[in-house]
This record gives structure tokens, sequence and C-alpha cells, in this order.
């Protein structure tokens, strides 16, 4: 029975294909958009995980010495000697232009078992040859592909390397970085017995374990951005189905009163519906991933282009396909196309067998519960401003968008059925009168797919606001902060004197450059050392400064810190902030420091070597008027003899900078895009339900003396008001959107707060967008209505439906 | 002078199946015509090519000399809007439009509005109070008072209706029908009305009936 | 003697590189010096590492007794293995360390074992004064130093679970196996330089997870280098070291062949010192019974035969689980020795993974 009824159900589809398309593809593209984004942040995941797990990171401790340098040999020996299991890594980066391999260099022979050594697994490795020179490297053939520094040793291929580094033995590593000092000691699990506690051992500093890493949290926004996108668009998508749904269902009523007065249960009804629908979910949801796939494995490259640039996190640029999100992507279709079609399930199963088709009575009964959902709506909005107020973290802020974002969809029916009533009031003529008259009706049938676009623009104008602003504001700042005109990188340390000789008379100033890696407040952080020189104190924008700040760094009584410490930290002017021990200095002033995701301090160049003797000046800026610094680049490389990359001008800089910058937000344009052209795919199927709805009532019309053609214009006129009105609407609250992301998801996430610019040209774009979206959607059911026969509407008159 | 309509050897056919098979029939101004058959026989068809909401296969229509079929899409909305008043069974009144509103609808379409004239109408219908509600909060006679009130109200020249009282009760239906004939009385409205009863067909000037595709006078009983 | 774990040494880990190591190990020198006979020896110098030759080791047995008279065994080994016939300072120095250590009671039997590279300090040995060690565990000389080298030592190891801290004087002479210290290993030749000091008198504390106890007793050094001393059909060995009530000592070792064959050796060694080597065959061992150890099966128990000195004794663990758990893993613990020569001794058996 159950089959007899499914294959009725089912026979709808093969009079319809095109309804049986849209519903297709409107559960394909929300589980593919979703089930897309949800690849690529799994796929970095993994990559955090792999990457903490990365020599037992995740389970091993780590001594280092609290300046950031790297543990004398001596000190290592004598703490094995001392009978501690302790394990030497020396790491660093080979650089050649834009080459880079990060190398791993550990000791099999003391590295504990949760190491993971990848040397020592799997296929037969030539350890002999992995131990002596020129020895061997480790990496993934991602990593072997790219660009390599020359000159390195034997690549052999395994895949549980991260990428973009090599693992190799621990000589080979101090071999090829020059140096004789571990980085940091990995600390075995377990010590053997009687011995005093590590960390009374020496003076150096024991680390924890660090579950998935530092960089995990300094990912999530980006993550949770994307993940935001995905149910964006999987609501998106679930619109349309819903659409789709409901029009299937429609057109199948009196197929289904015809079932149930043969004597088919209601309950088997219900059941056929609800295996036909399941079984095109499934379908669709097969769809989807296979088109997820494609969509994750082509915005992939970017995504490990963003994380590497903006947060030093390195993920492969290629997918992996992993069961588990493929199921979780089938169940969330499932479960879409569920709730989708449960409005139309209920309807089914409280119709009784003998009513006759009402379509009026629906719609009254959805102005019922768009009072409701304006009611929800204000709710939300409530909440959204409440979050905005209390704030204070990540969460809060898309807790914030959220609810300003679904409030906005909520409100939008109500507040387009009043706009239309108002412009119905001040209408002349009949036409126009009717036009809005009718439009506020179908507003119900519309609302979902108006909302959806709602949506999108709404996004749209929030994610531009902001990436315009940020951009604006990094590339101003980068103008002013990268003023040197050249900078200058030598290898070697005691190449310093004869390269200032050289350009000394060459150049009007020239500032040497030095850092140092080290902890500040607790977190990965950087410390510069530098010179009293007009260029800072011109250049450099200030956030926030006590008076003669400048001065008091100069003389060597402060330090400047970035704005992300400040925030992170809660740091304000005259807090005292300790570097090392012996180096604790008030803070004068907070410099804003666009793109960086560590924690800076700036002290001047005595206070700095004072500290860090052993830390070598290999880099350097120079004045030189702007029009000179090309000649004096070339001489640099062709008189003194610097290698290419060892000269790089400001505007390289600027231009890597940039182009970093650009990648971060291709994404999110491209996510963008396609939840515009989802909306827009969703208002079509609305429209196409409703053209073969409305039949009824626009063969009066007609009858009463309107064309065909001048009713299909009528309709597309209709699509743009309505899409107007919407984008109208939508405008404001992208522009919250872009307040909020501004100012309270960019300073959590990121750390630092900009400043709003609006960018009206690119609100008109978009405007003409989503004119063309509303104007394409509305296209198909016009041309329809357009060529429509006489004899179809006719039969409105002559039949009873 | 020309009669207001003239149809001759009209002939449609819907695929294999010749619904009319060369009907012809004149009507007067003034005049009032009903036309009868049984269910299937072609009536609604015949009346659709009347209001050239259709075209026929072979003959012609002519309202006020005018050939339908020489017209396009445009010119034939035009003839509809500004020449004929439509009344049908299931009244097909526009739903997101008030009494009022539906009621003015065809006429300022066709610039002809007048609102006293509305307004008389509906005073005349029995509506005057319903103006401002929604067709689908009245009930059957109501809603055909109004589809009927909306038909007249651009003074037509020609009213075709399609059994307009055939979803009403039979004493609402008279009541409706007796509206209908002293309305078009008064407007000088010529009048083709489908409809199953003799009993109101007999309250016409003339009757014809439909059958097997061909149309036969019907002389008045006696 | 313990051949085989160091050539595991040299190929660490992997089994696959393990079979290429040893067939390498089994068939060339590569490079490496091979011993000549006959050997000259230079104390205290040879009592050092031998860079040029691919394997060397320094291996410390000690049979011992608390005051309760509970039987206790210790081992303590330092296997050097080169990668290339030289040394060198820093991190690619291609000489790389292994130490062992265990600990047999009569109802536990612990062990532990460390790697390094050389080069750095974390693991070497000195002959004058003496010292070999890799991080915390050491064999050094005892000051004042009289006589040989190794005379006096102190002998520390720790593991998880246990540790040990013993001191060791030599009441007897140095001797030297096979011919003079040329002790040939197979029918074709492959051979070692082999010498050993049998005559510690010990005393110390053992650390148990119970707590310290204090044992005394007697222990056994054995110094052997080479650069190719197993013959390619070669699958593993027993060893003994025996030590008599009546002061004699004998040390015997069998080699398994794959086709079933045995290749064995011996040297009968007098309380005085003085020393007779008996070539293949005058040796006979003969297992007497196997246990389940670490989930293989393992002759345990012995029948030791020298015909020529009237000797056939059976030898019974202290604990049959002396299983050593290190990278490459073997049998070795102390022993109990019945029949016409009573005593105590070492046991060792390679090649039953
Ligand atoms: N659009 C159409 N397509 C096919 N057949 C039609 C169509 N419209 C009417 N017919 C057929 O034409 C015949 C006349 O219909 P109709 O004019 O509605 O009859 P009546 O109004 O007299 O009951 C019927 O047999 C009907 O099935
Ligand atoms: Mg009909």
């Amino acid at each position: 029975m159950v089959y007899t009824a499914v294959l009725t159900l089912l026979s709808h589809w093969r009079r319809h294909p095109g309804q049986l398309l849209t519903l297709v593809a409107g559960l394909a593209l929300a589980t593919a958009l979703w089930s897309g984004v949800q690849a690529i942040n799994a796929e970095a995941r993994a990559s955090y995980a792999e990457a903490a797990a990365t020599l037992g990171q995740d389970q091993l401790s780590r001594l280092s010495r609290a300046d950031g340098r790297p543990v004398p040999l001596a000190d290592y020996i004598a703490l094995r000697r001392a009978g501690y299991l302790v394990s030497p890594v020396i790491s660093g980066e080979l650089r050649d232009g834009p080459a880079r391999l990060r190398l791993l260099g550990i000791d099999p022979l003391t590295a504990p078992p949760q190491t993971g050594a990848p040397a020592l697994e799997g296929e037969a490795l030539d350890l002999a040859a992995f131990f002596t020179a020129p020895g061997l490297l480790l990496m993934t053939d991602e990593t072997a592909a790219g660009a390599l520094p020359p000159d390195l040793p034997p690549i052999v291929l395994r895949d549980t390397v991260p990428p973009g580094a090599a693992i190799t033995d621990i000589g080979t590593a101090a071999r090829l970085l020059g140096q004789a000092d571990p980085n940091y000691l990995l600390v075995a699990a377990d010590q053997p017995a009687g011995l005093p506690p590590l960390d009374e051992a020496r003076d150096l500093r024991l680390q924890g374990p660090s579950t998935t890493a530092d960089i995990g949290s300094l990912t999530d926004s980006f993550h949770l951005n994307l993940t935001a996108f995905g149910l964006l668009s999987f609501a998106v998508g679930l619109f349309i189905v819903h659409a789709a749904i409901g029009l299937a269902f429609e057109q199948r009523r009196a197929t289904v009163r015809t079932l149930r007065a043969l004597g088919l249960p209601l309950r088997t009804t219900l059941v056929a519906f609800g295996l036909e629908l399941a079984g095109l979910a499934l379908f669709s949801g097969a769809l989807g991933l296979v088109l997820g796939y494609a969509i994750a494995a082509a915005l992939m490259p970017g995504v490990a282009g963003t994380l590497r640039g903006l947060y030093g996190a390195s993920i492969p640029g290629t997918l992996s396909f992993d069961p588990v999100w493929a199921l979780s992507a089938i169940g969330m279709t499932l479960a879409g196309a569920g709730l989708a079609g449960l409005q139309a399930l209920r309807r089914a199963a409280q119709m009784p067998i003998l009513a006759p088709a009402n379509p009026r009575a629906w719609a009254q009964a959805s102005a019922r519960s768009m009072r409701m959902q304006a009611l929800a709506a204000g709710t939300l909005l409530a909440v959204g401003v409440g979050f905005a107020v209390v704030g204070g973290s990540l969460e809060a802020g898309f807790a914030t968008l959220a609810a300003l974002l679904l409030g906005a969809a909520l409100i939008l029916p109500a507040t387009l059925g009043l706009i239309l009533r108002l412009a119905s009031r001040s209408a002349r003529g009949a036409l126009s009168e009717w036009i809005f008259a009718d439009t506020r009706q179908q507003l119900p049938g519309l609302s979902l797919a108006l909302m959806a676009l709602l949506l999108a623009l709404a996004a749209n104008i929030g994610v531009s606001t902001m990436v315009g602003s940020f951009r604006e504001t990094f590339t101003g700042w980068l103008d002013q902060r990268l003023a040197p005109e050249l900078y200058l990188s030598i290898a070697d340390p005691g190449e310093a004197e004869s390269l200032l000789a050289f350009v000394r008379p060459r150049a009007e100033a020239v500032l040497p450059i030095v850092s140092t890696e080290i902890p500040l407040a607790g977190r990965p952080g950087e410390v510069f050392g530098q010179v009293d020189h007009a260029t800072y104190r011109d250049h450099w924008p200030l956030l926030a400064a006590a008076p003669g700040a400048w001065d008091r760094v100069a003389d060597g009584e402060a330090l400047l810190i970035n704005e992300q410490l400040a925030r992170f930290a809660g740091l304000t002017l005259g807090d005292v902030l300790e570097i090392t021990p012996d180096l604790s200095l008030p803070i004068a002033g907070v410099y804003s420091d666009y793109g960086n995701p560590t924690a800076q301090a700036s002290v001047t160049l005595t206070r700095f070597t004072e500290t860090f003797p052993d830390v070598p000046v290999t880099r350097f800026a120079l004045r030189v008027p702007p029009e000179d610094a090309p000649a004096l680049a070339s001489a640099l490389r062709d008189d003194y003899g610097l290698p290419p990359d060892g000269v790089v001008n400001q505007a390289q800089i600027k231009r890597f900078s940039l182009s970093v910058f650009e990648q971060t937000f291709s994404i999110t344009g491209a996510l963008n895009v396609l939840t515009l052209g989802v909306a827009a795919f969703a208002l079509l199927t609305s429209l196409l339900t409703l053209a073969t709805l409305r039949l009824p009532q626009l063969a009066p019309v007609w009858a009463l003396g309107l064309t065909r053609a001048r009713l299909a214009r009528i309709e597309v006129v209709r699509s743009l008001i309505l899409g107007a009105l919407t984008f109208a609407l939508a405008l404001p609250v992208g522009l919250m959107l872009a307040w909020v992301l501004l100012a309270i998801v960019n300073v959590e996430a990121f750390g630092w707060r900009l400043p709003m610019t609006l960018f009206p040209i690119d609100w008109l774009r978009l405007f003409a967008l989503a004119m063309l979206a509303a104007a394409l959607a509305a296209a198909l059911p016009a041309l329809r209505l357009a060529r429509l026969s006489p004899t179809t509407l006719l039969k409105v008159f002559a039949h009873e439906r | 002078m020309d009669k207001l309509l003239q149809i001759d050897g009209l002939t449609k056919a819907f695929g294999p199946v010749e619904v009319l098979k060369g009907v012809s029939l004149t009507l007067d101004r003034g005049e009032t015509l009903a036309l009868t058959g049984e269910s299937g026989s072609g009536k609604s068809t015949l009346m659709h090519l009347a209001a050239a909401l259709d075209t026929a296969d072979v003959g012609s229509i002519r309202l006020d000399g005018i050939e339908m079929s020489h017209l396009n899409d445009p010119a034939r909305a035009a003839l509809r809007r500004d020449r004929i008043g439509l009344v049908f069974q299931q009244f097909n009144l526009i739903p997101s439009l008030t009494v009022a509103q539906n009621i003015a609808f065809q006429a300022r379409l066709s610039g002809r509005h007048e609102a006293a004239r509305c307004a008389m109408l509906a005073a005349r219908l029995g509506i005057g109070t319903l103006t401002r509600r929604y067709p689908e909060e009245l009930s059957g006679g109501q809603q055909q008072r109004v589809a009927i009130a909306r038909a007249l109200a651009n003074r037509p020249d020609l009213i075709l209706a399609d059994e307009p009282t055939g979803n009403l009760d039979e004493a609402t239906g008279d009541a409706v029908l007796d509206l209908l004939l002293e309305l078009v009385a008064e407007t000088g409205a010529a009048l083709m009305m489908v409809t199953h009863s003799t009993r109101l067909a007999a309250r016409l000037d003339r009757r014809l009936h439909l059958s097997r595709g061909q149309v036969s006078a019907v002389p008045r009983a006696a | 003697m313990n051949v085989r774990l160091a050539a595991a040494l040299l190929c660490l880990i992997s089994p696959p590189v393990f079979a290429q190591g040893f067939a390498g190990l089994g068939t060339e020198a590569g490079g490496f010096a091979v011993p000549e006979n006959p050997l000259t020896f230079d104390f205290p110098a040879d009592h050092g590492p031998h860079p040029e030759f691919r394997i060397e080791w320094w291996y410390l047995t000690a049979t011992l007794t608390a005051p309760d008279g509970t039987d206790y065994g210790v081992q303590w080994t330092l296997f050097r293995s080169a990668l290339a016939p030289m040394t060198a300072e820093g991190w690619e120095a291609p000489q790389l360390w292994m130490g062992h250590a265990g600990l047999t009671t009569p109802e536990a039997h612990f062990s532990a074992e460390r790697l390094a590279r050389g080069g750095i300090g974390q693991a070497g040995v000195t002959p004058d004064p003496f010292a070999a060690w890799i991080d915390d565990w050491a064999m050094v000389a005892r000051d004042p130093v009289s006589g040989d080298a190794l005379d006096a030592l102190a002998l520390t190891a720790r593991g998880m679970e246990f540790a040990y801290a013993l001191s060791l004087t030599a009441n007897g002479p140095l001797i030297f196996h096979g011919d003079a210290g040329y002790s040939v290993k197979s029918a074709e030749g492959q051979a070692s330089a082999y010498y050993s000091q049998p005559f510690y008198t010990v005393t110390g504390t053992i650390t148990l997870p119970e707590g310290d106890v204090p044992v005394t007793g007697s222990a056994w050094l054995d110094r052997e280098w080479s650069s190719q001393p197993l013959s390619e059909a070669q699958e593993g060995w027993d060893w003994v070291s025996l030590q008599f009530d009546d002061g004699a000592r004998l040390m015997g070792f069998s080699l398994r062949e794959a086709d079933g064959g045995r290749y064995t050796s011996a040297t009968w060694i007098e309380a005085d010192g003085t020393t007779q080597a008996y070539p293949d065959g005058a040796l006979r061992m003969t297992p007497l019974a196997e246990a389940q150890v670490a989930g293989r099966s393992v002759p345990v128990e012995w029948r030791v035969e020298l015909p020529d000195r009237g000797l056939d004794v059976t030898t019974t663990p202290l604990n049959p689980q002396s299983w050593m758990d290190v990278t490459v893993s073997y049998w070795e613990g102390p022993i109990r020795i019945a029949g016409t020569h009573p005593g105590r001794g070492y046991l060792e058996m390679t090649g039953y993974e």
C-alpha cells in the first residue's frame, strides 16, 4: 500500500520535471555550501591538530630558555647526565627568496615515544643516511613539490610531516641552520625514579603540553566566520526547499484527497510523503556532497594561503575525504528537508478529505504567523542589542550578529507589508492599486525567499563594508608605517660593519632593525629594538600616547606596545610590562599593528642589546630620497654584492602585505557571491511556485482587459519593487553587521579595532546586483505568463479547481 | 445599422473534438439572449469566443462591426476592457481588492470611472454597505452582485454572463437575475446569458439552444 | 658477546633495515678495521673505545645476595656502534651508543635502555681514568686506581622503577679468550677481540619499588670489539658465564645456525686466572626445559657439558622471566648451577625475538 502511494506521489514529478529539478537543486545547493565550508574547516582543524601533535607537543612538556634563545648544548648534556629524559630539537627556517622551509631537527635516539618521530616509522628508511651527512629530509609530497631553498639534502616523502616543514636529524638541522644549540628540549612524560622535579633542576622554563595549540584559538574566528557563512547558505538553501516542497504539496492536494477518498489511511499517506522526501533528500544530499567537495577543493588553496598569511598557520592546500564529514552533511540535509517538509506534512495531516482548495485561507494563516514572527523578531533584535552592549567575547560578537540577522529577516515580511499598505494608499490608478494589493497578498508566499535575499544582501553589505574599512585602514597604515625606502638583510652578522660602511655615505639614515621572539604577558610575542629617529616619531601611528612618549622611549625609560598586546592583556599607558626579569618598563604608547597576530613591544636599541646581547643585527632600514632608492638598491646588489633578496624595497613589501590581505578576503568574497546566487535562486523558485498558485487571481484581471504581456511586465516590476524594498531594509542591517564585525568581532578575534568607512558606490553596485537577481528570478515566471495560452487561463473560469 | 454582435459560421475544436461546428447568431443592442444546452455542449466556449478571450478556428465574430479575428492581443484586451462586461459562474473577483475597488476596477482601467455610478450600482444591488470588505468576506450571492456591478460600471455594450446563478440557490439566483435584467434594461446594454434553467431563459427576449455544435432557436413557450 | 644487539643498534629500530644491516655485518667490513691474529693489547688504552671497529661493548653481569639470603642479578651494558670508522665532535659524530640495564629478583625482572650519539658528551668511554657512561648511568674507576684501570669500579644505573649503585673490586687478573684474545665466532673465521675481568667482588645497594636492599656478590666484565663478527647463517646465540663454588670459571657460547648446527666455544678459567680455550665442539649446550617468556618459547634450563674438564651441570634461572624488554629484546638473567660443579652464573640468549 505504501509502495503504491509512493508511486502515485512520485508520478507527479514525471509531469513536473522542472519542479523536481528545483527541489533537488535547492537541497543540493544547501548541502553543497554547508558541507563545503565544513570540509574546509575540518581539514584545517585536522591539520592544526596534526601540527599540534608534531613532535608530540600535544602530550609532551618542553623546556626552553626564558629569554627565548636556544638552550646551550652543555645544559642539555648536564640534564641528561643528571638522569632526566629530555630530547633536543633544533628548529628554524631556511629561506631563499620566496622559498622557505621549516626544519625540525630531532634526535631519534632520545626522542620520547610520543614524539612519533616519523623517521623511524613505516617503510624502511636508510638510517645510516639519516644520521650521517648530507642527511635526509622527510616531508610531504606537497611540500616537496613547492618552492624549496636550493642545496637541500635528499628528500624522503612522508605524509605525516606538517605542511611546509621537513623533519630531519638534529645533526642535519644543525649543519643547515648553522646552530649547535637546541631551541628547546622535549620532556618525556615519565621520568626515572628518584629524581627531583625537573622545574627545580635548571633555570629553564617548563612549558606544559599545548593542546590543539595556540594556532587553533587564533584561527577560531576565521573558522567561525566560515561556519556562519555555511549556515547562512544552508538556511537560504532550506528556503528553496521549503518553497519547492510547498509547491509540490499544493499541486498534489487533489491527488492526496483522491487517494484518501479511495481509502488510503492518513498515516500511510504521511509515511508515503515522508519516504518520498527522504529519498529525494538522500539523492540531493549526495549530489550536494559532490558539489560541496568541489567547492571546498576550489577554495582550499585560498584558505590555506589566508591562514598562512594572516596567522602563520600551515595547512595543506588540498582536501582529503572524510566519511564522517559526508555522513554529517547528509544528516544535515535530511534534517533540513524534514524541517522544510514539516509544514506540508502537517497540512496534509490536517486537511479534511472533502476540503475545497483555498489558498486564501493559507494566506490568512500566514498573516497570523507574520505577526508572531514580528514579535519574535523584536525579541531577537533586543537580544542582539543586549549582546552588543554586554559584549566582551567572540561568542558574544557572533551572538549579536546572529540575533541581528535573524531578527531583521523575521521582521522583513511585516515591514514589507506595512510599506506596501502605505504605498497602496497613495497609489493612483486601478492598476497600481491592484499591483500593491496583490503584492501584499503574495508576501507570505515570497517572504521566505525575500528573507533569504535580505540575509544575503545584509551579509554582503556588512562584509564588504568590513573588508573595505579594513583595506582602507590597512593601506593607509602601511603607507605610514613602511616609511623607509629600502630594507636590507644579511645572513652573516659579521658582515654588518662592511655593509654599514658601504651604505652610510649613500643613505640619509640607516636604522637597524633587531628583534627576538619572546612570550609577552603569556602569549607568543616579539620584542623590537629601535633607534630614536624621526622615521618612527613621524610615521608610527600611536593610538594612545603618554606625554613625551617618544622621548621617554628614546631615554630607555619606557616602551611601546602594539594594540593587540594592549587589548588582550588589558594594558594601558603607565602599566609596567615585564619582558624579562631584567627588563621591565612602563608603557608610554600603543601603536596600531594590523595583520599581525602576535604581541609586540618596542624598546630602544640600547635597552635591547643590554638585555639580549647575543641577538645579532642583521636587518636595516634605509632612508634615502625616494628617487634614489632604485639606484642604491642596484648598487647594493651589483657593487656591494648583497644577494638579490637581501635588498627589498618598500613597494615590494607593500605589495606582499596587500596580496596577503586580498587573499584573506577572497574566500569571503566568493562565499558572498555564492550566497547571493542561492538567494536569487530561492526567489526564483518561490516565484515559480506562486505563478501556478496565482493563476486564478490573474485570470480575472486578464479577462477584464489586460494583455498577458502586460501582466508579465507587472510581474517583473513587482519582483523589482520587492527586491528594492528588501535592499532598502538590508542596507541598515548590513551596516549594523559591519559595525559589529569591526567593533566587536575584530577586536576579539584579531585584537585590533578599525574605524568604519562607508562605500556608497559598493552599495549601488550591490543594489544593481540585487535588482538583476530579482529581475532574473522573475524573468522565467513572467516569460511563462506572457507565453501562457489563453486556454490555460480560461480553465480557471471553466473548471472547478 | 449593424447588429451589435454578429457571429457567422463559428467553428472551434479542442484537438480532435469539434465543440462548435459553424455556429451563427446575432444580437441587437439592448436585446437579451438566453443560451441553453447540455453540460459540455460548448456554451462556455462560445461565450469565451464572444468575449475575445479565445480565438475561433473558422468563422467570424464582429462586435459593432469590428472583426475580432483581425485584432492583435492588445486590441483584443482593449475591446474586452472597454466594450464588454463579464459575469462568471464563480464570480472571479480579485481577492486582493475591496468590494469598492473590484466594482471600479474595470471602469478605471478603461478610464471611464464614475464614482457616482459605482455607488449607485452598489446601492441598487444591495451591497452599498459592504464596499470596504474583501470578496472572501461575502456570501456567494453578494459576490455575484459585486461581479454584476463590476460588469455594469463600465457602461459596456455587451454583457456576457456564463451561468451567473449556477452557484447560487434558487431564491438568491432569482433575486440576482432580477437585478441583472433590471439594470441591463436601464443601461441599454445587450445581454447574452448561459443558463440551464428554462424558467430563467424564458425571462429573456430570445433563447438559443446549443446542441452537437449547432445552435437552434427555441420558440417562446406558450 | 651480544653481537646481534650491537648489530641492531646500528640499524636501530626498523626491522627491514635491521635485516639489511645484519646482512651487511655478516659479509663486509666496509672500510672498518677487522681483528687480526695475533692481537696485541695496549692497556689502559684498549679499555677505551675503538672507533675504527664497527661494534664494541662493555658488558657487566653480577650475581648478588641480600642479607636475608635472597638472590639478585644485575646487568649493565654499554654498546658502541659506528656509522663510519671515525670519531668527530658535535651532532654529526658517526658513533652511536646504547645502554642496557637489568635487575633480576626471584619475582621480577626490570630492564631499561638508553640511546645516545657520540660527539656531544652524552655518552662515551675514556680509558684513563676509566669512565664509561650514557646519561646518568656510569661505570667509572674508583680512585685511587692501582694496578689495572678496571680493578676498582663504581657502577650506577637507573630505570623507571629501579636503580642500583655498586662498588666492584677485582681480585684476579684480566683473562683473554680464544687465541690470546682473538675469539673466532664461526667456521668461516669471523672473529672479535675478546677479554674479560671475571673476578670482581661486589658490594652496594639495589633500589626496588619496595625500597633499598644492601647486596654483596661477584661480577664479570666482558670487553669485545669487532667489525664483522657473525656468519650470515647464524641466527642467535646462547651464552653462559659460570662461577663455580671451587673458584674456577667458565665462559661458553653456542651460536645457532640456520641449518640447526651449532658453533661452540669455551674458556676455562682457573681460580688464579690461568685459562684454557676450547675450540668448536668441545663444549656441549643442550636445552632441557622451555618457558613461555614474553609470548615466546625460550629454553631457560640447560645442560652444559665440557667432557675435557669432567663438567656436566644443569642450570636453572633465578627468574625464568628475565626478559630484557628493550629495542631488540633478549633473555638475560642470573642462574644457579647444579651437578658436577655447583655455583652461580649468568645466561644470555638472543635471537628468540
Ligand atoms: N481547454 C480545453 N481543452 C480541451 N477540451 C476543452 C477545453 N475547454 C473545453 N473543452 C471541451 O469542450 C467541450 C465544451 O466545453 P464547455 O464549453 O465548457 O461546455 P459547457 O460550458 O457547455 O458545459 C467539453 O467537452 C469540454 O471538455
Ligand atoms: Mg460552461
